[in-house]
């Protein structure tokens, strides 16, 4: 009689399943309380189930199961139609809490039950976590502590760029040449067409919005002064480096951090190869040498955009601006952005490479470290930027 | 009562007919027929390179073969919509070679994932007691239900793979070397948990391996891969009266004798 209710069941099932293709409709467990007679009593102390004992079929009513006060004495599983480990340890629970009697599984299913009893199901999936008045001190604790491991880490690693440095000097041979002009190739080839085309637009809003506050003095031909000046000591390095920051200083902290995370870091090791010689020098010459052309080679494509506006809005000539420049700019601005340009070179690549080597544990680090290189990058090259800025002005190269 | 919600319309959850897959000029199956039973353990063999783990991905969809057919559960997959796969999905597991377990989610968590897609109305509670019977069962104890993949070590991350791709209670396991990495005394562990679990649980599972112990202990058929087909299905005996020299040579070796003769000894 069972078999033949459980054929019905399984064709409305399909029925459904193919109504709703989206999801596998089931029906949901049945459950019902009897009284020692077997007739239905809202006390009785025999639950009877029927249905689909499964994880679709037990989801709807589980919390109602949860909720019956007792005393179940039986637990009847003979209406069942199919059972899942899902269903045999919500059975399980409820027999364990309320200390009653299995009845009426057949043998598949009594193994099923067998294979969940005895564990445990209660407790956390997550680590502990401590009540907020202990994690705040925690947390600030951690960043104290982070903060002085972080300062030891900075040291050890410029002085293990200094050994490395130190030992390729005493064997130029060793030196990674190839690597070095790869690394140059992707830092500095790579970027001239999106770093030029930020410089032109950079000297374009300079030269426009400069040529308007300059006009009401009536001085507009001193957009020329003010395009070529603060381009050659100021936005062009600047910018540039904040663009390197995010295309290489990224990149470097990522590839690091990706090796790091697969071993082949640690795979270096074991075969004799510095890492700090063949992976973080190359990085941080390459990055040093290509701010200084890419600074200069902004600022230029900064004041060729300056000159198209003077051109076209000015009434300048293209290349009566450009010889303007010349008289105009004073050539230490030039030497202010030289000197600048490879400094912020270094601490992108520096940041870079720290970051990627502290990467431990699991992929979700290197998007961390990645940004983290990029914002302490940024922020070190504003700061020095700051300090530059005093320092040129002090020496008289205001 | 049925365990599992096993259809009885699908005596065959897996059915191969012709598959082709190609990597640009190489081919790596050219008309490759396998046909999987219900309730069966099958072994796939063959030479490292010689597509086992290609075949396993074009099953489970994550390679689009060049041609073929291939039903899974009743379904042919190949031209699927995606309503259909979603809820073939549904009802397979499947353990990569590492555990492919997120880093980031803690190993309940990682068991946590698929009930939390297929099933987004279970309650919270059902669903965390769920996920750490799971992690139980597959033979962790009971403190790396709360850990990070990252604190496991390569065996326990295998069964907390194992564990989550039991999660939906699944008719078909797919295991990618399961017991490759593992030192003998947790890879025999791991074969008697597979074996139960079968029984248990009335699993179909598709097993690729090279290890001949567990070809001997549980595997139902073996079926061998070579020549970018599968060249025999059968049991271990049967492989061997056919005579193939690679198939000789696989399990008369040195090593195929070994598991062998072990696996004489315990049978007796």
């Amino acid at each position: 009689m069972m078999d033949k209710r459980a054929d019905c069941r399984e064709g409305l099932a399909r029925c459904q399943k193919s109504a709703h293709s989206r999801f596998p409709m089931q029906d949901a467990v049945q459950f019902r309380l009897e009284n020692a007679d077997g007739d239905a009593a809202a006390n009785g102390n025999r639950l009877v189930l029927s249905g689909q004992l499964t994880l679709a079929g037990i989801a709807p009513v589980e919390k109602e199961l949860r909720r019956l006060d007792g005393p179940i004495r039986v637990i009847d599983l003979a209406e069942v139609d199919d059972i899942d480990t899902v269903g045999a340890w919500v059975v399980c629970r409820l027999a364990r809490e309320h200390n009653s009697d299995i009845s009426g599984a057949n043998d598949a299913a009594d193994r099923l039950l067998d294979s969940v009893r005895g564990i445990d199901g209660g407790g956390d999936i997550r680590p502990p976590r401590p009540p907020a008045w202990e994690r705040v001190p925690i947390a600030i604790g951690e960043k104290i502590y982070g903060a002085r491991s972080g300062i030891y880490g900075v040291v050890g690693f410029f002085g293990q760029i200094i050994l490395g440095a130190a030992s390729l000097l005493r064997h130029p041979t060793r030196f990674p040449v190839k690597a070095l002009v790869h690394q140059m190739e992707l830092v500095g080839v790579s970027a001239l067409p999106i770093i030029g085309l930020m410089s032109f637009l950079i000297g374009i809003v300079i030269a426009q919005q400069g040529s308007v506050q300059l006009e009401q003095f009536g001085a507009e031909a001193l957009t020329v002064n003010l395009v070529g000046r603060i381009t050659l000591r100021e936005l062009g390095v600047l910018m540039t480096a904040i663009m390197v920051a995010g295309r290489s200083g990224s990149a470097f902290a990522a590839q690091l951090g990706t090796m790091k995370l697969t071993e082949e870091i640690d795979a270096m090791r074991t075969i004799g190869i510095s890492p700090i010689e063949v992976l973080v020098i190359p990085r941080i010459m390459a990055a040093t040498f290509m701010m200084l052309l890419l600074g200069f080679y902004a600022s230029i494509v900064a004041i060729v955009g300056g000159a198209v506006v003077g051109d076209l809005t000015l009434g300048i000539p293209f290349w009566t601006f450009l010889d303007r420049i010349h008289d105009v700019v004073p050539q230490h601005d030039l030497w202010v952005g030289l000197i600048k340009a490879p400094v912020f070179g270094l601490i992108v690549g520096l940041a870079g490479c720290y970051h990627g080597l502290q990467v431990r544990d699991n992929s979700e680090e290197v998007g961390r470290r990645t940004t983290m290189a990029v914002v302490s990058a940024i922020f070190a090259v504003i700061v020095l930027d700051a300090f530059f800025a005093v320092f040129f002005t002090e020496i008289g190269w205001g | 009562m049925r365990v599992n919600n096993h259809r009885d319309d699908e005596a065959r959850p897996i059915v191969v007919e012709g598959l082709v897959n190609r990597f640009g000029d190489f081919a790596v199956h050219e008309g490759l027929d396998l046909t999987v039973n219900r309730g069966e353990i099958l072994g796939v063999v063959g030479g490292s390179g010689s597509g086992k783990s290609v075949l396993m991905r074009s099953i489970i969809g994550l390679q689009q073969p060049a041609a073929g057919k291939i039903d899974v559960l009743g379904k042919t997959l190949t031209d699927a919509d995606p309503d259909t796969q979603f809820g073939v999905r549904s009802r397979w597991g499947v353990m990569f070679q590492g555990g492919a377990l997120f880093s980031t989610l803690t190993v309940g968590e990682n068991v946590e994932v698929p009930l939390r897609k297929f099933y987004p109305d279970l309650d919270p509670t059902l669903r965390r007691e769920i996920a750490r019977y799971k992690v139980i069962l597959s033979g962790l104890p009971d403190s790396a239900v709360a850990k990070y993949p990252s604190e496991l070590s390569g065996g326990m991350k295998k069964r907390a793979g194992l564990a989550r791709a039991l999660a939906l209670d699944p008719e078909l396991l797919f295991l990618d070397e399961p017991t490759a990495g593992l030192d003998p005394i947790g890879a025999a562990k791991f074969d008697r948990l597979t074996r139960e679990l079968k029984e248990t649980l009335g699993l179909t599972v598709f097993l690729i391996t090279h290890d001949l112990d567990t070809l001997y202990e549980i595997c139902d058929r073996v079926a061998v891969i070579a020549e970018k087909k599968i060249i025999a299905v059968g049991t271990i005996p049967e492989l061997i009266d056919t005579g193939h020299p690679w198939i000789e040579e696989y399990f008369n070796g040195p090593r195929g004798r070994a598991a062998q003769a072990s696996h004489l000894r315990a049978a007796e």
